[in-house]
């Protein structure tokens, strides 16, 4: 799905955006746009590029080249304070100076706005998230998530095109960040505002969005739903990246109508489907993909017996997490570890160290991707 | 372009009082200085280039001698107000915890915002032969008659200890408060005893404080000019006292701006040595 | 030697008293100041005369209160508008120092950074010789060649304010770029980002954060200014600044007027240092 060329209406778009500090290049010659009323986000790990798009994107930084639209047209040389969105910082960046109250109301006064329908404006903003009557509260008096609402209703005052975020629930602890994924969802369709998103978490981008862009080294690799990312990665390093996976490298020995079959050096040979732009051919070198919970565990042979894929081997760890539980495998022949789901029946709630199991999973769920220059390195599970 | 045309005027307008005052208040006032302490008048209006304002100060006894005693007192006094400073401080940091602290600490800063004029005269009142100190001995019988203690060494001592007090104790509590308990913990759990423990971690980690303490005391102990001469009369004998006749009593500018620089020369020396010694930097010992 | 170490009981005793000793070293010349101040005699020694409010509020001669005594409260005047001058003018340059130092990149920062800090090192006396050795210099220049006299670059309230401005800015420059290094630019740009101009954010963001400090500076200023001495000396006109009045009635040997005048000032330095504290300490 290519939403550059989608003709719906775009609140931003960006246009071959490039930007080179000396000879790095950061972000290269990157198009995408983001519908009214998304919530998109950018997925990438740390230094990627996500933050100079940002940063470009609310006046920040000059693009080398390329353009930058939003609601159509360009905001070139156009200063941060004259675009019509807002940004909230990674640290949030409230004003520990003011109170909460002054803070929702500084982008309003300097709009010019008079001093009634401010503080009209900011009484509103501050019930709908939650805090009615916390105006006058200091900044340090709020909780971590009450200060991220206060952050993101101070921009949404301003009713912008579009929201800049700037991995806002970075420095946030493990539960209240589980939470306010649920709690900006919903602020998103209640304030009915465009989202950008930036994150290095794949499970706040994929809780979270309509769609997302998942970034590597400067470049975009894969525009989509979330749904789309983790059951279709068009690259092995989405693959590799959205989700887990368990990989092996290899070469293709046969290519028919339905797939491919694949053996690894160590012997082993698969069955898979080709899942990258790239044609596969007989000899080319091949990284596979294949996600924990498509792999069906069973105690005897014949459970696993009409998978395409068929393997054994000895339990090394269990890993119990609730419904999450997950099994580490180790391979009969080749040696290599598998990370397995174990489903959550029951039927495996006494799976002992040492226990031989059975494993299998269909061709359609190992995907292969050409492996460039033979390199077998990179993101494993 | 607009935003690095806009960026280098703002450069221009943050550099142009930094230099209007370094140029014309520093640099410029120092130049003329040293070109002044190098003429000599040989008629009036009229001058030469000659070393002989510094020839003068090395023949004159009088000159170089106050010069070197200025210089030793001020060595002295810098060694002594760290040792009194130093376990002082050492109680506040490590010793104390909570308001008592931060009270003793505001303590020891209060008194210096006053005057140092006012301070002077506070130990004028009790040094004095009339003052109290002589009256409290007469009255327990330690002494028989008024006892005169200023105008001699050990009451410009005292004054210029005092004075210099908290220059070393800020420095010293803000490095020592930085030392970790723990750290002192381990010292002894690994064998160490209380001497061992301030050799080896209490005085190396203090060091930076010491070093900053040190200059600025010996730098304000140097260019003194109340202390010595109020506490010390006609014979305290210090060199900023000697600069200031020779500028405003006896108008004699060409060798007053040459003991300048001589007592700038032995302060920069001095601290340079120090900061060699103890390798750190300017810009860390006093930023 | 830190409480969870045990110490035998003689050493904590001794050290406790010597630390009790240096605080009665501390406190007792400003003790004893502010006692005479109320002595009953024209001489602020013993022995003890009796309680008077006369150093105050006497108004004749030989007994002249500090309130009546028009000469010293003219110097208190003087110093207080040297001191508001230097506070002014080094405060803003401290600030355009401090931005200068924290926020841009030019070449040779750091040999300007050395210079800025110069003035702390080099002795009072000899910052006070050298603007008076330059200024006469300028001055003698222009009444040779353009016949003009140019008084004010005489000895006069306008050296000593040049002089104590030479090195009370480094100090307002420190004490505020130290506040500026802990700034996070980012509030700057979430304000940019809120619809400010970049001199808007600066006004309206920056210079709050930078309150305290700019407060305290400006308090350091005033003190340092009202109470220095060194240079003030070399450079005083025919106006006296209170220290160098104080001097002069010192030298002479005076009345516990002297006293009374101390403990107000006194008074009035303590409270603005504690409030310089506290300001910079409150929001830290």
């Amino acid at each position: 799905m290519d939403l550059a060329k989608n003709n719906k209406s775009f609140d931003l778009e960006c246009r071959d955006l490039r930007c080179n500090f000396g000879s790095f290049v950061a972000v290269d010659n990157v198009s995408f746009g983001v519908p009214e009323g998304d919530f998109f986000s950018i997925l990438g790990p740390s230094g990627c590029g996500k933050t100079t798009i940002l940063r470009m994107m609310a006046g920040f930084l000059e693009p080398t080249s390329g353009d930058i639209l939003i609601k159509g047209k360009s905001v070139l040389n156009v200063p941060p304070n004259k675009r019509p969105v807002n940004m909230v910082f990674q640290h949030l960046a409230l004003f520990p100076m003011m109170n909460v109250a002054e803070n929702i109301a500084y982008g309003l006064i300097r709009q010019g706005v008079n001093k009634s329908d401010v503080s009209a404006k900011v009484n509103s903003a501050l019930e709908r998230i939650g805090l009615p009557g916390s105006g006058e509260k200091n900044i340090k008096q709020l909780s971590g998530g009450q200060q991220q609402r206060v952050a993101i209703a101070r921009c949404l005052v301003l009713e912008p095109a579009a929201l800049l975020l700037d991995e806002p629930l970075g420095a946030l602890d493990l539960k209240l960040r589980e939470h306010m994924k649920v709690e900006l969802k919903k602020m998103q369709s209640q304030f009915d505002t465009t989202f950008v998103y930036i994150t290095h978490d794949q499970s706040e981008a994929l809780v979270m969005s309509n769609h997302v862009a998942v970034m590597n080294e400067g470049r975009f690799e894969q525009i989509g739903t979330p749904q789309d990312l983790y059951y279709n990665p068009n690259t092995a390093f989405v693959a590799g990246f959205v989700g887990e996976s368990n990989r092996w490298h290899g070469r293709v020995d046969e290519v028919d109508a339905t797939g491919i079959r694949v053996s690894t050096a160590e012997g082993v040979s698969f069955l898979a489907v080709p899942a990258g732009k790239e044609r596969l051919a007989v000899g080319d070198a091949v990284d596979i993909f294949v996600r924990p919970e498509s792999v069906v565990i069973a105690h005897d042979e014949t459970r696993a017996h009409e998978m395409d894929n068929r393997l054994s081997g000895n339990v090394i760890s269990v890993l119990f997490n609730g419904a999450n539980s997950r099994a580490l495998v180790r391979e009969g022949r080749s040696g290599g570890e598998l990370d397995v789901a174990l489903p959550q029946t029951g039927e495996f709630s006494n799976l002992a160290v040492g226990q031989k199991v059975f494993l299998g999973w269909d061709q359609a769920q190992a995907k292969a991707f050409a492996c460039p220059s033979g390199n077998n390195q990179g993101q494993g599970t | 372009m607009n935003t690095s045309n806009a960026a280098r005027l703002g450069l221009i307008l943050l550099l142009a009082p930094l230099l209007v005052w370094l140029l014309a208040l520093v640099i410029l006032p120092h130049i003329d200085m040293l070109l002044i302490s190098l003429r000599e008048r040989v008629a009036p209006q009229v001058y030469e280039r000659s070393f002989a304002n510094y020839a003068e100060f090395f023949t004159e006894p009088l000159y170089w001698r106050t010069f070197a005693r200025t210089a030793i007192m001020s060595i002295s006094a810098t060694a002594l107000t760290l040792l009194i400073a130093f376990p002082v401080s050492y109680y506040i940091a490590k010793m104390l915890r909570g308001r008592l602290k931060g009270f003793l600490f505001l303590l020891c800063l209060v008194p210096f915002w006053v005057s140092e004029l006012v301070r002077t005269f506070g130990w004028m009142i009790l040094l004095r032969e009339s003052g109290v100190i002589s009256n409290v001995l007469q009255w327990t019988g330690l002494a028989d008659g008024p006892v005169e203690m200023l105008y001699n060494d050990a009451t410009i001592m005292v004054g210029l200890v005092y004075t210099s007090m908290l220059f070393m104790v800020v420095p010293l509590v803000t490095t020592l408060d930085s030392l970790e308990d723990s750290l002192v913990e381990a010292g002894y759990d690994l064998g160490g005893n209380g001497l061992t423990v301030l050799r080896t971690i209490i005085i190396p980690h203090a060091m930076p404080g010491i070093v900053s303490g040190c200059i600025v005391v010996f730098m304000l102990t140097l260019g003194n000019y109340l202390t010595p001469i109020l506490l010390g009369g006609k014979s305290s004998m210090w060199f900023t006292a000697q600069i200031y006749t020779q500028f405003i009593t006896r108008f004699n500018w060409e060798l007053g701006a040459a003991f300048g620089f001589l007592l700038l020369a032995l302060s920069s020396a001095i601290v340079w040595t120090g900061l060699k010694l103890s390798r750190q930097t300017l810009s860390e010992s006093m930023g | 030697m830190i409480p969870s170490i045990p110490q035998p009981r003689s050493f904590r005793t001794i050290y406790g008293a010597y630390v009790v000793l240096f605080f009665i070293y501390l406190i007792s010349p400003l003790v004893v100041v502010a006692i005479f101040a109320f002595n009953d005699s024209m001489f602020p020694s013993l022995p003890w005369g009796g309680f008077t409010l006369d150093w105050f509020l006497n108004s004749t001669e030989p007994r002249l209160g500090l309130f009546h005594d028009s000469r010293l409260l003219d110097s208190i005047w003087t110093s207080f508008y040297i001191a508001c001058w230097v506070m002014t003018l080094s405060v803003a340059v401290g600030i355009s120092n401090a931005f200068l130092f924290e926020r841009k990149s030019f070449p040779l920062k750091n040999l300007l950074y050395m210079l800025m800090l110069l003035p702390l090192v080099i002795p009072g006396v000899i910052l006070g010789i050298s603007i008076l050795v330059f200024s006469s210099t300028i001055a003698n220049w222009v009444e040779l060649n353009l016949g003009l006299n140019l008084e004010f670059l005489r000895p006069s309230s306008f050296l000593v304010i040049l002089g104590q401005f030479s090195f009370i800015s480094t100090i307002t420059t420190l004490i505020i770029a130290a506040r500026l290094r802990k700034f996070d630019t980012s509030l700057e740009e979430a304000a940019q980002s809120l619809g400010a101009g970049k001199m808007v954010a600066v006004w309206t963001v920056t210079i709050p954060y930078l309150k305290p400090a700019i407060i305290g500076a400006a308090i350091v200023a005033f003190l340092m200014s009202f109470e220095n001495f060194n240079t003030t000396l070399m450079l005083v006109g025919s106006d006296q600044p209170l220290t160098i009045a104080m001097y002069g009635r010192l030298r002479e040997g005076s009345t516990p007027e002297l006293n009374a005048l101390s403990l107000l000032l006194m008074a009035a330095s303590g409270t603005l240092a504690l409030l310089s504290v506290f300001v910079q300490r409150d929001r830290k």
